[in-house]
């Protein structure tokens, strides 16, 4: 297959076939953490800026991983040390990079939209590592990549979203590819969190938890900012916990041997309860492997091969 | 690649008698399997590693380690090539140190295969040694590599394409030598 994409911005434009091909690309990559020697020489001389205007550390740490184990060099541009603060405007950055040649940009920004501004201005390609409550392209792959791990495929397999699906850039950007890949979606919230709009994204949408749990495949617990408590979207923390929290007991509903997800960094004992996230059927440490290894697939795919990079 | 084809350097008895003779030589040339282990190189490497292996126990009552090798990741071309090859896993699920290893391929022709299959092999581990065998060498090396066991010397030219058919990956069996067809 072709990989014909500069950038990866979201999921929305990507196709099942081309999902599945950053997936089946991940899993030799899979095999390289687990050397020994984690380095090989195949983007030698290529530069990866990582242009964080977030704080992130698992993100950030994840991507830079990836590309220093494909032998590309990194360069750290963050918001604390860097000209933003003297209110560079991301127009002049974006020129900036341009200046310096770089390869590839990841980049992470409050803004909706701002990855896709990067990817219209730069010859480099753009990867999104989060943009505002747009999407989150590179957490929903790793998210199938450790489904299809675990589950071998997606056809008729049940996912539950659970919590502050409004805010959640990670819950729009597994939904997309979830329907794709021929997935059955289901978000759960209360009303607050999940307003009746969110219907947009053609997935099945509940305040009841434990209605949806049975024949569950995946239940994936979205960490609660709580700030958002402060802003009156949910009465109380303790109240959010025995309504949408994910515990040992509340698992078994699903009578299946369900896989539970959750992105990082968790609020134990509020979305997940602790003895649930250390268990078995918790993923969660896998999901950062997983991570690892499909950035290094997304990376490769970018920037590993030498044709003309092709506008798409 | 494309090309029409010229002549038929090997069939199936011919693919056969190579590789038992390469069988033998390997453990003639390291007197015995001690510490022997075969890695084929993707794609053709691996079904010629595995009938090596076969035919080493036949004759001798061990069953050497088999491990596969994708050198995708180390060809120093990524950025010339038009199209970009496909990963495939590695598994070398043994240990490499001190062992002597022997790469398995199915043409030697640049060597620049061969030179990124031995740095792949030395990201795995550090053998004693390394020794390579290939069913065909076709001649017009880059680099400074040859191999130590060969099926067939075939003098080519660069216009020429060797095409290695194997049962296990193209359910023929036979090398035939073919014209390049200029497009």
């Amino acid at each position: 297959m072709k990989w014909k994409h500069k950038d990866l911005l979201d999921l929305e434009n990507l196709t099942a076939e081309e999902i599945k091909h950053i997936l089946q690309t991940a899993i030799p990559m899979k095999e390289i953490l687990r050397r020994p020697i984690k380095k090989l020489p195949t983007l030698r001389g290529k530069s990866v800026v990582l242009l964080f205007y977030e704080p992130s550390t698992r993100t950030r740490t994840s991507f830079e991983s990836a590309a220093k184990i494909l032998g590309a060099d990194t360069t750290n541009f963050s918001v604390v040390q860097s000209s933003v603060n003297k209110g560079e405007s991301l127009l002049d950055t974006a020129k900036t990079l341009q200046a310096m040649n770089v390869d590839l940009v990841i980049v992470r920004h409050s803004s909706s939209g701002s990855a896709e501004f990067l990817a219209d201005v730069l010859n480099a390609g753009v990867i999104n590592g989060g943009d505002g409550q747009h999407a989150h392209p590179t957490q929903a792959l790793l998210d199938y990549f450790t489904i299809q791990d675990r589950l071998g495929s997606f056809e008729g397999k049940k996912i539950v979203i659970v919590g502050d699906i409004l805010h959640s850039r990670v819950a729009r950007s597994n939904v997309l590819g979830l329907k794709k890949l021929g997935a059955e979606v289901a978000l759960v919230g209360p009303p607050t969190l999940l307003p009746p709009e969110m219907s947009y994204l053609g997935v099945k949408t509940s305040h009841d938890l434990d209605r949806e749990l049975p024949g569950a495949d995946v239940v994936m617990a979205l960490r609660l900012q709580l700030e958002r408590q402060q802003s009156g979207l949910f009465p109380s923390i303790r109240e959010y916990s025995k309504l949408y929290g994910l515990n040992q007991e509340r698992i078994q509903r699903t009578e299946k041997d369900t896989i539970v997800m959750h992105p990082g960094p968790m609020n134990r004992g509020v979305e997940i309860a602790s003895d649930l996230a250390d268990s078995v059927q918790s993923v969660i440490e896998e999901q950062v492997t997983n991570g690892v290894a499909v950035r290094m697939a997304l990376i490769y795919l970018l920037i590993g091969g030498g044709v003309a990079h092709v506008v798409d | 690649m494309e090309g029409t084809p010229k002549n038929r350097i090997m069939d199936e008895d011919g693919i056969r008698r190579a590789i038992s003779r390469i069988s033998h030589e390997i453990v003639e040339k390291n007197k015995g399997t001690e510490n022997l282990v075969l890695v084929g190189i993707r794609t053709r490497g691996v079904p010629l590693a595995e009938r090596i292996q076969k035919r080493i126990a036949e004759f001798e009552n061990v069953l050497l380690p088999i491990g596969l090798l994708d050198i995708t990741l180390y060809r120093d071309d990524l950025s010339t090539i038009d199209v970009q090859p496909v990963i495939h896993e590695t598994k070398v699920s043994f240990s490499l140190e001190g062992k002597t290893v022997i790469l398995v391929d199915d043409v030697l022709f640049t060597g620049r295969t061969a030179r990124a299959a031995l740095d792949a092999l030395i990201d795995l581990g550090r053998p004693q040694k390394i020794q390579l065998a290939v069913l065909i060498d076709r001649g017009h090396r880059e680099l400074p590599i040859r191999a130590d066991y060969v099926g067939k010397n075939v003098p080519t030219s660069r216009r020429e394409i060797i095409s290695v058919c194997l049962e296990e990956t193209d359910r023929n069996e036979e090398v035939l030598l073919l014209e390049k067809t200029t497009s």
